[in-house]
């Protein structure tokens, strides 16, 4: 019977969780910048193209 | 790309300066040398991106003071042992390809660990090792791939700014209580009568009490702490009924709980709360890369470099002090009123007065400060202080500290001016009436009054109209500080354009030839001999004669100040002043000229003149018949007579205006009871723009300096300007009328009320459907008068970020290739 206590504490808990992840998520400034991440992560693809290029050990030493 | 476009920067290439390197072909060594440093770090991707690069600049020397530590560390985010952080704002990138290649910075220098881009301010973050590379290393290195930094005094005096997420979170607490208050109340919405239901509600009652607090007290703060302002000032804002409404619903709630007469109207506060900071957080949309706050200071150096005996050092600007000797390298900025102690110099005083062609000066010339120089180094000697300087002193103007806290009723005021009066009267009147009839109804009454007759709707409909029409300015490249401008862009009744650079364009010059008859050989000759000079009207001339074969030039003699000497297949060729090619100067002599005469015989002059914008006599045709129009310049009455023609009758030309003047020629005006708009571009208008109304700051390129202003204007859209003002009074006519259909809703609402039975249920569903059709109906209505009068429908979805598409396209393309 009492169920229907621990149930919606149980979801107020889980609700609170999530708030607590948007603080979160503003507070890092994830909301400061909503545009350059879209473009960085389809970057990522064109940096892994490079060690087939020839100046491949060049890039290395630089690092 | 062709053969005929420079491999990095896109731009055609000059036959005579055209480098071969490997298979691609460049204009200049500059962009050589950045795909050097591209390909020999493995970075050649950036141009599989597909937007070109930028030219990088040749001018190593100007970043020297970035050697001073001092400087640096008021530069820098964060300073501790081995780590730096900088943040620098880098006015040039606009596309994915800089993004790409500015966070490979850690490529290109070991120094460098991590770089990271914002786009939309346009600033990169690099974070990096000092004791390996230094801050004037990277800015070269930047510089060097076309990527200069914009360091400005501006910087130096900011320090660390923290942005405001105020707002984010208030809105998430709003989001957070609706929500949850919403899904615990959907019981008490349906049947009551049920066991278990009826079993839990005090539980179900407590919570949703529980829940609504961080809404009250937290998120709605800033509507109680603006009420009580507005009591204070006795202005009756709209946010008394707000800040009322919320609190009578919320104590209402807790005596219904309590004394458990019903479940509250918790949801209806929350849900009032949330959409109210909707409304809000749609309104503040800013363009986070331009600033409408700048003064000299942005535009300003940071630091310049002073000789003391035959040594040099680089100070910053404050430390300028009468009689210091300055130098100033080609590109810099004259930081202070000075003497020139060189023999010539060419200043562009184009930021300041829009005014294209650059000024010469002789040694001894008073030289102003903000103006930009071209050409070789210069030696000045400061006459005043930074601050106290010719241009710079205008800043300190009252109008400038005014300003800030200049407070404009807006729409939404002058109604909520009689509704709140109103509102109150039927309250008091409801009760009044119901006391006799049942003394507890009354109660009920007064504050089911005041709860439904809570203006959310009302008070929505200027942030969603607004906040709209700012979105559609800003795709027709109209950006605006605020939406509360849009209104005061509907009452202006006078514009006043300045003149040089903005009515006419700062970029063209548009040359004439007056004289006898000149053969195009002998054309060809002039070309060939201002070729070789860098005098800039020697380079306006060059890019505007006809190209022909390439001649050798002997005895090629440039006299500074005067004009140039040469031989060319045999004849003797002068180009310069009247006095330089034996003429007597002429007395309408206003006007820039350049004097021609082959083997001793005057032949004729090329006259400069400033090319006016494409549609501008229309623009003024139309704008006439509305508005009065002012012509406001700094400029002698050179063109008196051109202008004359082109605008409409009756408009009032002033010319020689100091930029004091100006600011008193628009405070003369509006105490005359007009409400005038400015549109200017130089920092010799900060004052008139600051004045006005309405200060709109024409820019050629939005990214690069204007001086403080309401809103800044592409000077591609110039044309459009009656768009413009015609949007700004449509959307004030769709408030009006969303207004009236707010009243509606209110007055169904109040009919309830006073009839003493709003039911919790009838208020959680009166006001969400209230506040949807509103933003609804302004957001068609706006974007449908947008689309008539023609203004961000022909643009692209994508084109925000110009060429965004093709670019993404193209990244996709390589990626189907992995």
């Amino acid at each position: 019977m009492s169920v229907i206590y621990l149930l919606i504490s149980i979801s107020i808990i889980v609700a609170i969780g999530f708030f607590a992840a948007f603080v979160k998520a503003v507070k890092s400034g994830q909301y400061d910048d909503d545009y350059t991440p879209s473009v960085r992560m389809l970057f990522d693809d064109e940096l892994k193209q490079e060690p087939k290029n020839t100046t491949h050990k060049k890039t290395k030493k630089q690092i | 790309m062709g053969t005929n476009t420079c491999f990095h920067c896109g731009l055609e290439i000059k036959r005579a300066d055209e480098i071969l390197f490997g298979d691609k072909h460049f204009c200049c060594n500059g962009c050589k040398t950045v795909f050097e440093i591209f390909s020999s770090n493995g970075l050649d991707s950036y141009y599989d991106l597909g937007s070109p690069g930028a030219r990088p600049l040749e001018n190593q020397n100007k970043y020297d003071f970035l050697g001073n530590e001092q400087i640096v560390a008021r530069l820098l985010q964060f300073n501790e042992g081995s780590i730096q952080i900088v943040n620098l704002s880098i006015p040039h990138i606009h596309c994915s390809s800089c993004i790409w290649i500015l966070e490979n910075l850690r490529k290109l220098h070991g120094g460098i660990s991590a770089s990271q881009v914002n786009f939309h301010e346009k600033t990169v973050r690099i974070t990096y090792n000092p004791e390996v590379v230094g801050l004037k290393e990277i800015v070269g290195l930047l510089c060097a791939i076309g990527y200069e930094p914009y360091i400005s005094l501006e910087n130096y005096d900011k320090g660390k700014t923290q942005q405001d997420r105020t707002l984010t979170y208030k809105l998430g607490v709003a989001f957070f209580c609706f929500g949850n208050i919403m899904l615990l109340s959907f019981p008490e919405y349906f049947e009551m009568k049920e066991y278990w239901l009826d079993q839990y509600r005090g539980f179900f009652r407590m919570l949703i009490f529980a829940l609504s607090l961080p809404s009250f007290l937290y998120s709605a703060s800033g509507y109680y702490v603006a009420a009580w302002k507005s009591l204070q000032s006795r202005m009756l804002n709209i946010e008394i009924p707000i800040a009322l409404g919320i609190i009578i619903m919320f104590v209402r709630s807790v005596f219904d709980m309590l004394l458990d007469h019903g479940p509250g109207f918790f949801d209806s506060m929350t849900g009032l709360v949330f959409f109210m900071l909707l409304g809000k957080m749609f309104q503040t949309k800013t363009y986070r890369f331009l600033s409408f706050e700048r003064d000299y200071k942005s535009y300003f150096p940071v630091a310049v470099t002073r000789v003391s005996n035959s040594s040099e050092e680089s100070i910053p600007i404050h430390e300028v002090v009468t009689g210091d000797r300055l130098l100033i390298r080609n590109q810099e900025i004259i930081p202070a009123d000075g003497i020139l102690f060189s023999p010539t110099a060419a200043i562009d005083y184009s930021f300041v007065t829009g005014e294209s062609v650059p000024v010469n000066k002789k040694s001894g010339d008073k030289i102003f400060a903000g103006g930009r120089l071209n050409g070789s180094l210069i030696e000045i000697e400061a006459l005043q202080t930074v601050s106290q300087s010719y241009l710079t002193q205008l800043w300190s103007n009252a109008i400038f500290e005014k300003r800030a806290e200049r407070k404009i009723q807006s729409i939404t005021d002058a109604v909520s001016h009689y509704f709140t009066p109103i509102l109150l009267l039927i309250a008091v009147s409801g009760f009044g009436f119901w006391i006799f009839v049942d003394p507890n109804t009354a109660f009920n009454v007064f504050t089911a009054v005041l709860i439904v007759a809570c203006p959310c709707a009302l008070a929505l409909t200027a942030p969603f109209t607004l906040g709209n029409v700012l979105r559609l300015y800003g795709k027709s490249k109209l950006y605006l500080k605020n939406a509360a401008v849009i209104e005061q862009i509907s009452k202006i009744d006078t514009i006043i354009f300045d003149k040089t650079g903005t009515i006419t364009s700062g970029t063209k010059s548009n040359i004439a030839y007056e004289g006898a008859y000149l053969s195009e050989r002998k054309q060809v000759w002039v070309k060939n001999i201002v070729r070789a000079s860098n005098h800039p009207l020697s380079r306006l001339l060059y890019e505007h004669l006809p190209s022909g074969p390439t001649t050798a030039v002997e005895q090629f003699n440039e006299i500074t100040g005067l004009g140039i000497e040469a031989r060319i297949e045999g004849n003797n060729v002068r180009i310069g002043s009247a006095e330089f090619i034996g003429k007597a100067s002429e007395k309408l002599a206003f006007q820039t000229v350049v004097y021609v005469a082959i083997n001793g015989i005057v032949f004729g002059k090329y006259r400069f003149h400033n090319e006016y914008r494409e549609g501008l006599s229309d623009l003024f045709a139309t704008l006439g018949k509305k508005y009065g129009i002012k012509v406001l310049s700094g400029d002698n009455e050179g063109e008196q007579t051109l202008l004359r023609n082109m605008l409409p009758k009756g408009t009032e030309l002033v010319f020689n205006q100091k930029p004091d003047q100006k600011l008193e020629f628009i405070k003369n005006l509006q105490s005359q009871g007009h409400c005038v708009m400015m549109i200017g571009d130089g920092l010799n208008d900060a004052g008139a723009l600051a004045q006005s109304n309405v200060g709109i700051a024409i820019s050629e390129n939005v990214n690069v300096f204007s001086p403080a202003c309401d809103g800044i204007l592409d000077a591609t859209q110039f044309g459009r300007l009656d768009q413009f003002l015609q949007l700004s009074k449509k959307a004030m006519w769709t408030i009006k009328m969303s207004f009236a259909l707010s009243l509606l809703y209110n007055a169904i609402g109040l009919s309830f009320a006073l009839s003493g039975n709003l039911l919790p249920l009838v208020a959680a569903i009166i006001m969400p459907l209230s506040t949807v059709t509103i933003v609804s109906f302004v957001t068609l209505m706006s974007n449908w008068y947008a689309r008539k009068l023609k203004i961000a429908d022909e643009m692209p979805k994508y084109d925000k970020y110009h060429g965004l598409p093709q670019n993404r396209k193209v990244i996709l393309d390589t990626q189907i290739k992995v």
